[in-house]
């Protein structure tokens, strides 16, 4: 996710129906957006033991799709590095788009379906991403920015048992699964993501259809809607980045800790940004993104120095007050010599010197529906 | 006893030359969720306009400036361990801190009450 605002603020097909409950609308991504409808931290502990609907349809939903489907493989390969080739109809990999240097242009979700490729970018950003992916995929291929469809996340713990009654079947999903499923006669395109560290789904619909289903899903007793805020929080706690602050073209996927979205088959090399990203991983990067525990209250936010005695070593990228573990918790970028767990360093917050320690992420664990070990050894 | 509100949302309770200071329910609400507040020390010299204090939101740090000049005399400890009581008690439990009045003239220009719903009102 990113916040940049551009000069007209437009409105989501979910518009009035946030105004309708109470929410408190801000200007985030270039839309009017509910930054909070009871509270954070209420909405953010209702998630963690609950479920809660966000609103995401400020971002980019693709579809990439050609005659060729090797042909297809091989020309997302060229602009991501993940292994497209290695992805099964209905999975979903997380991937980056890389400049020419390697450095994050966007972090983003790519799911196989029967017809191409599904792509779900951040709102703030997507229209360069549609500008970047053009220029780089060749005409031959086909890609469809489905401005008539809306995006829910239902994120938590009882997400499965609200949308199972909505839409039998979603259940079957696994995390990091998708299909198509219809609601009444709807087509809705559902995946067991999202960015809040719980199990949870996200659903694609039809714009002029997506209130009724906002309404039919909250009505569900495990559901409230969630804010911005607590989605921001949410996934701090899960240690997820978030593009614009954690991540940004200054930095490649290595440094920002996110190794696993360059699986093995791909550290050879031939995708755009490369030579940076294989350089990273020979030689390590020259800082790494780590997580934050922060002693007392008081939270080091975006921004803030980090300090190894006189020397500074880092910048914090995202910090907050964590309302699972009510301490203040923080990310940032720090040289590789001070980023081992347990590393004891210091925030600079307003001239004080806060105590830190570099702590694994996620802050808090997730909860996601993976299949079990046992199951997968059977299948194969 | 009267009680003063200024357009940043402050209230300042004036009992003589002592004066004590806090934010509005207004104020409050707009901030959401507070999880900390960093609060003068005791003896601290505070110039109208000038920072005083910072309230710390899940979501972000806010400036609270002092709406009139003077010595602080306490800062409300309540607020170390319960920061939540700007949100539940903003007008009561929640205070931020005293002071000892350097200039009473400041205090001319300030709203009442009535002034201050009227202030919001129009918001």
């Amino acid at each position: 996710m990113s916040d940049d605002t551009s000069t007209e603020i437009l409105a989501l097909p979910l518009d009035s129906w946030h105004r309708a409950r109470g929410g408190r609308m801000v200007a985030f991504a270039g839309y009017h957006m509910p930054i909070q409808y009871e509270g954070i931290i209420a909405e953010h502990l209702w998630v963690r033991e609950s479920a809660g609907l966000f609103d995401v349809s400020h971002m980019g939903q693709l579809m990439l799709s050609g005659d060729d489907d090797s042909a297809l493989e091989e020309a997302l390969e060229a602009l991501l590095p993940a292994n497209i080739k290695g992805l099964a109809e209905g999975k979903q990999a997380y991937s980056l788009l890389l400049n020419e240097d390697g450095g994050a242009l966007d972090d983003l979700m790519i799911t196989r379906t029967p017809t191409g490729f599904y792509m779900v970018v951040n709102g703030a950003v997507k229209w360069d991403d549609i500008g970047h992916i053009r220029e780089h995929l060749p005409d031959a291929f086909t890609m469809n920015h489905m401005e008539d469809r809306a995006l829910l996340a239902l994120q938590g713990p009882k997400a499965v048992d609200a949308l199972k009654r909505v839409v039998p079947g979603a259940d079957r999903l696994f995390f990091m699964e998708a299909g198509s499923f219809l609601w009444g006669h709807e087509p809705l395109w559902i995946s067991r993501s999202g960015y809040t560290g719980e199990d949870g789904y996200e659903i694609s619909a039809p714009a002029e259809h997506v209130a009724a289903l906002a309404d039919v899903l909250c009505a569900q007793p495990e559901v409230k809607p969630i804010g911005l805020g607590a989605r921001d929080s949410l996934r701090l706690e899960a240690g997820l980045p978030l593009y614009g602050h954690d991540l940004d073209e200054r930095v490649d996927p290595i440094q920002a800790s996110l190794g696993f979205a360059v699986p093995k088959r791909r550290r050879e090399g031939g995708f755009l940004g490369a030579a940076r990203v294989l350089a990273s991983i020979a030689n390590g990067p020259p800082s790494k993104r780590v997580g934050l525990m922060v002693d007392g209250r008081m939270p080091a936010r975006e921004g803030a120095l980090i300090f190894a005695g006189d020397e500074q070593v880092g910048t914090v990228t995202s910090g907050g007050f964590s309302p699972s573990l009510q301490v203040p918790i923080a990310m940032g970028y720090v040289s590789p010599a001070h980023a081992a767990l347990g590393t004891a360093l210091e925030i600079d917050v307003r001239g004080k010197r806060l105590a830190a320690t570099v702590t694994a992420m996620p802050f808090v664990p997730n909860t996601y529906h993976r299949p079990l070990k046992s199951d997968k050894g059977a299948a194969k | 006893m009267t009680r003063y509100f200024t357009k940043d949302h402050e209230w300042i309770d004036v009992d003589g030359g002592a004066a004590t200071v806090g934010v509005t329910d207004y104020a409050q609400a707009q901030l959401g969720d507070i999880v900390f507040v960093e609060l003068p020390a005791k003896g601290a010299a505070l110039s109208k306009g000038k920072e005083a204090a910072v309230v710390e939101s899940v979501k972000a740090a806010s400036d609270v400036y002092a709406p009139v000049s003077g010595a602080v005399t306490e800062a409300n400890s309540a607020l170390e361990a319960e920061p939540a009581l700007v949100n539940s008690a903003p007008e009561a439990d929640g205070w931020f801190f005293k002071l000892t009045l350097s200039n009473p003239g400041e205090l001319e220009g300030l709203m009442d009450a009535a002034a201050y719903a009227a202030w919001v009102k129009s918001l």
